[in-house]
């Protein structure tokens, strides 16, 4: 599996798991589906782009603080448009890019030399 | 008239037997191993100042047939240009009409003194996937070993795995196979149906029955099941018995066998050729996705043994996942207070 692939089926789930545990937050329930296309969407764009970085740097420290940027900007851009839960979005966010990070790094192919 | 010693006696056969390279540029430094057709020695080449092995065929040996199968025995083996073969540099013949041929200079262990030292299971099948491939090679080359045991395969002092003694080896489709174990076989010059080749623990049935017409890649495959038992129970698998039957492999009572190598290794060591790895390279791809922790071609996993697997495979990205979903756990509680 290449390393972009990984960084998408693993960042589409973790946004799935994240999106799903918003039922745990009584006021914004009657979003839910929202909530969870929304935190799908944006862990398959940090997973794919982590992906990519993990295939052009070979770098654990690297791919974890790539995961942290990508993964906490676009949970700040979701955090911004929701105009509140910053630490409640954010933070998830920002541990799904490491994990991505972590991942891509130590799984997946490189690309192969032509 | 005075008796010799046994002493004596040895020392003077040792004598007689000592090359002489004189004209040569080689110089013996001294013999390493002493085997049924030839004896071998670590010399020197003084043009290129470097240590080589040399295997001299042994005095008592010297019928054509013998020097015939000792050029083809070199000729085989610079054949198979592979890392895991020992390369032959030079061939010749003595003064006395000695065959001899020169090839590289192994330092390192034999596998069976090699994995006294604690080596892990792991890194015994990489040595073994290892030895796999120098076989396969020589498989794609038509060749057939037909002695490979632990005590053939040298391992360097940087893990690199070379297949030895090629003495005995055959060409597939030839009809002038190397080495005998027979006397008839070696005044014919040829091995004849009903000779016995090989080491008895390490043999298949075929070759511990004389049925030399049905030796082929098969055959090193059983030879290298008998490698991976031993590999994986420390002990040679027991001798096929005078009726031909084996008998039976433990390696099913050593519970911290995995049964998917239990598997590759009954595989291998089937009764009937037709039911083993069809040559080296498939033993080794299977011993390969072993180690990749991917299903093995031996063996049907249950649903379990598969989740098992998978979750052991992923182990680190499983362990990734949990911890997420326990730090959204510890999240959820705090925020709800």
């Amino acid at each position: 599996m290449s390393k972009p692939l990984l960084g998408l089926i693993l960042g589409g789930v973790l946004g799935v798991l994240d999106g799903l545990t918003a039922w745990f937050t009584p006021e914004v329930r009657d979003q839910m589906v929202g909530i969870v296309i929304g935190s799908t969407f944006k862990g398959l764009i940090a997973g794919v782009a982590i992906g990519f970085f993990a295939r052009k740097y070979q770098s654990l420290s690297m791919g974890i603080l790539f995961g942290l940027l990508i993964g906490g900007f676009l949970a700040f851009l979701v955090a911004y448009l929701q105009k509140g839960y910053y630490l409640e979005i954010m933070l998830p966010g920002s541990i799904v890019g490491i994990i991505v990070g972590i991942a891509t790094q130590m799984y997946g192919r490189t690309r192969q030399a032509a | 008239m005075k008796q010799l010693s046994d002493k004596q006696v040895r020392r003077l056969i040792e004598v007689i037997d000592e090359p002489d390279f004189s004209n040569s540029h080689y110089r013996i430094i001294r013999e390493i191993a002493r085997g049924g057709m030839g004896t071998v020695y670590l010399a020197e080449d003084t043009q290129l100042t470097r240590e080589v092995a040399i295997k001299v065929l042994n005095t008592a040996d010297q019928s054509a047939e013998m020097r015939q199968r000792m050029r083809r025995e070199a000729e085989i083996i610079a054949r198979l240009e592979h890392p895991g073969i020992i390369p032959v540099h030079d061939v010749g013949s003595l003064p006395d009409g000695r065959v001899f041929y020169v090839m590289k200079y192994v330092r390192g262990k034999r596998l069976d003194e090699h994995i006294v030292e604690a080596v892990t299971l792991n890194e015994r099948l990489r040595l073994f996937r290892t030895a796999c491939e120098a076989v396969a090679f020589a498989h794609a080359h038509d060749v057939v070993h037909r002695d490979l045991k632990p005590e053939n395969i040298m391992v360097g002092p940087f893990g690199e795995v070379l297949v030895m003694d090629w003495g005995i080896a055959k060409i597939l489709g030839d009809n002038e196979p190397m080495g005998s174990g027979g006397e008839a076989a070696r005044r014919r010059g040829v091995t004849e149906h009903g000779t016995i080749l090989g080491t008895p623990s390490y043999m298949s049935p075929e070759q511990a029955l004389g049925d030399l017409e049905h030796v082929d890649r098969t055959s090193d495959v059983y030879a290298l099941g008998s490698i991976l038992y031993y590999l994986l129970a420390n002990v040679a698998p027991p001798v096929i018995d005078d009726d031909g039957r084996p008998g039976g492999l433990q390696l099913s009572a050593n519970r911290n066998t995995p049964k998917r190598l239990q598997a590759i290794c009954a595989k291998a060591m089937a009764w009937h050729p037709a039911d083993r790895y069809a040559d080296a390279q498939s033993l080794g791809a299977d011993i390969e996705r072993y180690l990749d922790g991917k299903p093995v071609e031996a063996y049907r996993e249950n649903v379990l043994e598969l989740a098992v697997r998978w979750l052991d495979r992923h182990r680190f990205i499983v362990l990734l996942v949990l911890a997420y979903l326990l730090m959204r756990v510890i999240l959820i509680l705090a925020t709800s207070r």
